[in-house]
């Protein structure tokens, strides 16, 4: 059942996040995409007509839209060639015990029902296209937080969903979008009602393991007024020697005085195309914060968008990015100052080796009304060798000039003498890297839930095991 | 039995292709201070480097032999496993490590041992209180926002938890008040006994006052030259490296 299997011989065992399950599925699509293959999806989720017919128009607009030209190099990515639906073999769960064996053991490999008995409020955790298990504590739906596969939500809470669903993100923002509008399946929903702090984290985890497939799930937040949540996302594949597709939504609703910690960590393998596209929405004082960690695949391309749209709205991002060999990882922010006295904080770092490549990509935009507003960016980049790459393209557009901006941007290779230093006690030429990563990014790991910053220092010491001669 | 801990045979190395040490020999037994005096630029920061296995220093010809051992082509991490410690003239400011964690790692990389949570934070405190240390910077990054004086105290720290066979002290005392050198020479002393040595670079006698060294040796344009006890580093004291350089002029 259980293969562990390296692609190709320079390959890193990546352990846990490599394991393989045999490709055992109760349907799928055909490869490639069709107005047929869309039906097909929507029919077999009996979703209602308003969605089918969402889906054919963004496919409509998904065919008319170029192949971004700027970025990374897409030109290997073919989408006939990924299978855009794919149903595991079981139905939702709501407890672990339920869920088919080797499903199963990939997530508590992944340490997903550990992490959920100790510190998580609600767990939601999809195998392909589908989520396969879902739960929250009994305490959080008395104090009306609903927590729900996205599925479920279209039936239980339709309403809502077609007040909100892809009107921050429409399919017409960008090529992918406009697929995601077409193919979507699985992802979460949450509602966080007026006045309710939920303390606990809640977690989705997304698991691709079908081979030539793409992943494409929605997740929508509404964080109502003066609640509070946050919010853990997790991916990750296993290699395969063909093209993988990651085409996520995530919308993000902050009502007055609310605030979401979106806490993201993406650890795609080295065949997957992530092309993802994250925005908020936020209103009169609310705060988004975003802590996103960006490992693995083969291209990313994600900016996570902020709209700060109420007076005295926050945004704040804590992002590490980390290209190594093959992978060219182009990431960035991108805050909207719309509203007065609106505050963005922005700390981004980004880490290659072995001929990766982290691109940084910001934008920052502030409306003509929107004064007294206060920006600062600080971007880092650390090269470990001569043969990795880093940019950093910072794109700023005022439009009034009443406020207040700051820009650091530090790109460097790792210090020699620094690594000298730490091996002249005894460590190790590895161990002195790594220490020097692990370092460069405990601002962000110690924002990081515990498990997460585990989860971090781990895939950067996979990096380092093995890979100095 | 051999009492003889370091022997360095005319020992050659090139910086960037220029050579720097010219033939230089040495040789330390267990439990002997030697001092190194010379010039600027006559090689003193290079002899250290090299003797921590610097890759940028590049030996040419000659052997240092170490504890019966020609270490050569040893890395600086297996030198240190070995016993040999180099306190930096200018240490490393490292983000993101704190004091602790960096030498929990090293202890545990030089001993092959996981040292004990709780007896670690024990003994660090310890011997940060013996430095007249503040036990705050144990949980500060390695060195950042450090003043001089609170570096060069670091690294005894580190030398004082790492015991070495040979510590190499790189101007240590340069940029020290008068009670931070006496701090430091009493770190020094307290990890000197009949079997660790201590080889100290310096410009300055206060520090050798506290440390009475065996040897002084004068090193001037890659050799050393002379070798005496501390009568001579009061010779240099009064009148400076002028005489010797004059008496050398032609090596």
């Amino acid at each position: 059942m259980m293969e562990r299997k390296k692609t190709y011989i320079e390959d890193i065992d990546r352990g846990i996040y490599d394991i393989k399950n045999e490709f055992n599925y109760l349907f799928k699509t055909e490869k490639g995409l069709t107005p047929e293959i869309v039906m097909e999806i929507s029919k077999a989720k009996n979703e209602p007509k308003w969605m089918t017919d969402f889906r054919l128009k963004s496919l409509e607009i998904y065919n008319s839209m170029p192949m971004p030209t700027w970025g990374p190099d897409l030109s290997d990515l073919n989408i006939d060639e990924i299978v855009t639906y794919i149903k595991p073999n079981t139905d939702m769960k709501n407890s672990w015990d339920d869920v088919p064996e080797d499903i199963k053991r990939t997530f508590e490999l992944l340490g997903l029902p550990q992490a959920e008995r100790e510190a998580l409020a609600g767990v939601g955790a999809q195998y392909d296209s589908e989520v396969v298990y879902h739960n929250i504590r009994k305490e959080l739906t008395d104090l009306g937080v609903v927590y729900l596969d996205m599925e479920t939500a279209l039936i239980e809470y339709e309403d809502i969903i077609r007040k909100y669903f892809m009107t921050l993100v429409p399919p017409t923002a960008h090529k992918f979008a406009a697929l995601h509008g077409a193919v979507w399946s699985g992802g979460s929903f949450v509602y966080v009602p007026e006045g309710v702090k939920v303390d606990i984290p809640l977690q989705s985890y997304f698991r691709l393991n079908a081979p030539g497939a793409g992943q494409f799930e929605h997740t929508l937040i509404i964080v109502d007024k003066g609640a509070k949540l946050h919010f853990i996302e997790g991916c990750s594949a296993p290699k395969y020697n063909v093209n993988n597709l990651h085409a996520g939504c995530v919308e993000l609703f902050v009502k007055d005085n609310a605030t979401l910690r979106y806490s993201t960590i993406e650890n795609w393998s080295k065949n997957m195309y992530n092309l993802n596209t994250k925005r908020a929405i936020v209103d009169k004082n609310g705060t988004i914060e975003w802590i996103s960690g960006s490992f693995g695949s083969k291209v990313t391309m994600l900016y996570p968008m902020s709209i700060l749209k109420g007076e005295g709205a926050r945004a704040e991002y804590t992002t590490i990015t980390f290209a190594s060999k093959g992978q060219h990882l182009d990431t960035g922010t991108k805050v909207v100052h719309l509203a007065p006295h609106t505050t963005s904080t922005i700390n981004s770092k980004s880490i290659s080796k072995d001929g990766g490549y982290a691109f940084y990509r910001g934008l920052l935009k502030v409306a003509p009304d929107a004064y007294g507003c206060k920006s600062t960016v600080s971007c880092e980049s650390l090269m470990l060798d001569n043969e990795s790459k880093s940019d950093t393209l910072p794109m700023i557009e005022l439009n009034n000039d009443n406020i207040d901006i700051g820009h650091e941007a530090k790109i460097g290779r790792i210090s020699d003498e620094a690594i000298f230093y730490l091996m002249s006690r005894g460590i190790s030429e590895e161990e002195a890297k790594a220490m020097i990563v692990r370092g460069f990014v405990e601002p962000i790991t110690k924002e990081l839930p515990l498990e997460y910053a585990v989860e971090l220092n781990n895939l950067i010491n996979i990096e380092f095991e093995g890979s100095i001669g | 039995m051999n009492n003889k801990l370091l022997s360095i045979k005319n020992l050659r190395v090139n910086v960037d292709e220029k050579e720097i040490l010219k033939g230089l020999d040495l040789e330390i037994n267990k439990g002997e201070i030697h001092v190194i005096m010379g010039p600027n630029g006559s090689g003193k920061s290079t002899l250290a480097y090299t003797l921590m296995g610097h890759p940028k220093y590049k030996i040419v010809d000659g052997t240092i032999e170490f504890d019966g051992e020609i270490i050569n082509d040893l890395k600086a991490d297996e030198r240190a496993k070995k016993g040999i410690f180099l306190s930096f003239q200018y240490p490393e400011e490292i983000q993101g490590i704190t004091v602790e964690d960096f030498l929990r790692t090293a202890v545990t990389s030089v001993t092959g041992k996981i040292p004990g949570v709780m007896a670690f934070k024990k003994l660090l405190k310890e011997k940060m209180k013996l430095l007249e240390m503040n036990e705050e910077y144990a949980s500060r990054y390695l060195n950042v926002g450090f003043s001089g004086g609170e570096k060069k105290k670091n690294e005894i720290l580190q030398m004082s938890i790492l015991e070495p066979k040979l510590a190499i002290l790189d101007e240590t005392d340069s940029g020290l008040d008068v009670d931070a050198i006496r701090i430091v020479a009493e770190g020094v002393k307290r990890i000197k006994d009949e079997s660790r040595s201590i080889l100290v670079i310096t410009h300055y006698n206060k520090l050798l006052d506290y440390l009475k060294p065996d040897y002084i040796h004068i090193l001037l344009n890659g050799k050393i030259v002379k070798t005496g006890g501390m009568e001579l580093a009061d010779e240099i004291d009064k009148e400076g490296y002028e005489n010797i350089k004059l008496r050398f002029a032609n090596i």
